[in-house]
């Protein structure tokens, strides 16, 4: 049981000049524990993708500490995998040498890591697919690749930007629930932004809404649409179900009264 | 009106209508290549141009044999081409191992960058022949001197080229190696180095053309032996046939490898162009 901690983080990106500096986190904490799926919604703006940048380490705090465990985060490490919105694949490796890439970094020997990538891939769903070059790929299949690549390394928690941002309505739905499947088994502590406010009741845990200028979580909800998903089955039954759409109507409430706030005249008349 | 919408065939089966500049040009490139073979002939043989100007293929050809054979300028038209290649492959492979490192490290770290790049803008626009003199002064009238003033040619493209090709590389992709726990000697080796791959091509092919035009600089001074000083021989003494046969030698040699580099180009980087 691994504990992620996000204490009192504020972040300030320095303008040209002082008045034209921009808070983008202000005062966040966050728990995260291993079996916890946190996803992140939130208008533009509100800081979803730089508190994810914090937690991977590609950025460092103006204020406050994140700790795993028992060390404080201050680089990326391979304990916190990241999966990207563009799958940021090597071009040149084929789906199971990027697979098991991070393994062959730290210098495991060919036979493991490739047992260990033939795995993942088949949790991914693409046995079939390990001497495929990566643009020979559909963009799903990319992102699976990229999930594949990320669970090999046996990270603690895995991060997630927006990974569906760019597929269509079908894959997406296909890759949540293998996603869900993947949680379920591994039991790692796992971090999802997106900007569907479905995606992220079907998925969640834990719900946190952020709210822009400055980016802070304004709203924490307990879910428990995914455990239901993963005993029942059916992810139409649960999206169409009263509560799922009561709670989808509450917290759309929350994002477009931010962006209207914002002044973002896309929703002006939502 | 509809029917002359409903003739006309937009594309050829299978092809995607509109993609500019589609389709093979080989053969009309053969077809030109022809063309002017057969105006050469024509204008030498009728007689309209003097061979002082411009010699008859035939003329061309004769001259070649003799070259083979004979020589010209005291060497056989082999050992010309010999000491001519052996000069710029040198000088290529001595590119190679140090510009493209050195282009990598000036994209990856500011002080290298900051030591390497006035010396390579500076120097990259002057034409060779103008610091010639000075590489003959330092250096002196042996080998090593020609070797070097095409070297000095050929790296500048060849590390602006690597050190533009460490930006292919994209910020997601060091992240994401580094979340896999890839130390920064690991990203450069393993990420950058393989990104940047496609455009070190692209600079092998520019500094290849660039130790080409070179030789001839190269040659000018001290030398007794190489296609350039062939040449250069050739036109003092107004021998037409034996400039156009030495122009047509250095052409060959440079198309074909150029050919070679974008034939391993496509066997050793299939994902240029493509991600």
């Amino acid at each position: 049981m691994e504990t992620l901690s996000v204490r009192n983080i504020s972040l300030t990106y320095p303008g040209l000049y002082s008045d034209q500096a921009v808070i983008a986190l202000k005062g966040v904490n966050l728990t995260i524990r291993s079996g916890d799926f946190v996803v992140a919604l939130g208008a533009s703006g509100c800081g979803k993708t730089t508190l994810l940048n914090l937690m991977a380490g590609f950025m460092a705090p103006s204020e406050g500490d994140i700790t795993l465990g028992n060390h404080q985060v201050i680089g990326p490490g391979a304990e916190r995998g990241v999966v990207f919105q563009k799958h940021a694949l090597l071009p040149w490796l084929n789906v199971i040498e990027n697979t098991e890439f991070g393994l062959k970094l730290r210098g495991v020997d060919k036979a493991t890591r490739r047992e260990l990538a033939t795995r993942n891939l088949a949790l991914v769903g693409l046995q079939d697919f390990h001497r495929h070059m990566i643009y020979h790929l559909s963009g799903g299949m990319q992102q699976r690749v990229g999930i594949a690549r990320a669970l090999t390394c046996d990270p603690a928690m895995l991060l997630m930007d927006e990974p569906m941002a760019a597929l269509d309505a079908l894959t997406r739905e296909t890759i949540q629930e293998l996603l869900l499947k993947v949680w379920q088994l591994t039991n790692k502590m796992f971090f999802f932004i997106t900007h569907s406010v479905e995606e992220a009741l079907f998925l969640g845990s834990r719900l946190i809404v952020m709210s822009p200028r400055p980016g802070r979580i304004t709203h924490t909800y307990e879910l428990d649409f995914n455990r239901r998903f993963l005993a029942e089955g059916n992810a139409r039954a649960i999206k169409s179900s009263p509560e799922f759409i009561r709670m989808r109507e509450e917290v759309l409430g929350i994002i477009y009264g931010d962006e209207r706030e914002s002044g973002n005249p896309e929703v002006a008349h939502a | 009106m509809l029917e002359r919408v409903n003739r006309t065939r937009s594309v050829r089966p299978g092809k995607i209508f509109g993609a500019p500049g589609d389709g093979n040009s080989g053969f009309i490139s053969l077809l030109t290549a022809l063309v002017l073979v057969a105006l050469w002939f024509l204008v030498t043989e009728s007689g309209w141009v003097k061979p002082l100007f411009l010699p008859s293929p035939l003329a061309v050809w004769d001259k070649f044999m003799l070259a083979l054979t004979e020589g010209v300028s005291n060497s056989t038209l082999t050992q010309h081409t010999l000491a001519s290649l052996t000069r710029v492959f040198g000088a290529f492979l001595l590119a190679l191992v140090t510009a493209v490192p050195i282009g990598i490290l000036m994209g990856v770290n500011r002080i290298v960058r900051g030591l390497f790049d006035p010396i390579i803008e500076f120097y990259r626009p002057l034409p060779p022949l103008a610091y010639l003199p000075l590489v003959i002064i330092w250096l002196g009238i042996g080998e090593f001197p020609k070797v070097f003033l095409i070297y000095l040619a050929i790296f500048a493209p060849m590390a602006i080229a690597a050190r533009a090709g460490v930006r292919s590389v994209s910020t997601e992709q060091i992240h994401a190696a580094y979340a896999m726990g890839a130390t920064r000697g690991q990203v450069i080796g393993q990420v950058i180095m393989k990104a940047a791959l496609p455009e070190i091509f692209t600079g092998m092919r520019i500094g290849i053309g660039v130790g080409w035009t070179t030789l001839v600089a190269a040659e000018m001074v001290a030398a007794n032996r190489g296609l350039g000083f062939m040449v250069l021989n050739a036109a003092e003494n107004l021998e037409s046939d034996t400039v156009i046969m030495g122009i047509f030698i250095i052409g060959i040699f440079a198309f074909a490898f150029d050919l070679l580099i974008r034939y391993l180009e496509k066997v050793l980087i299939p994902w240029k162009g493509r991600i």
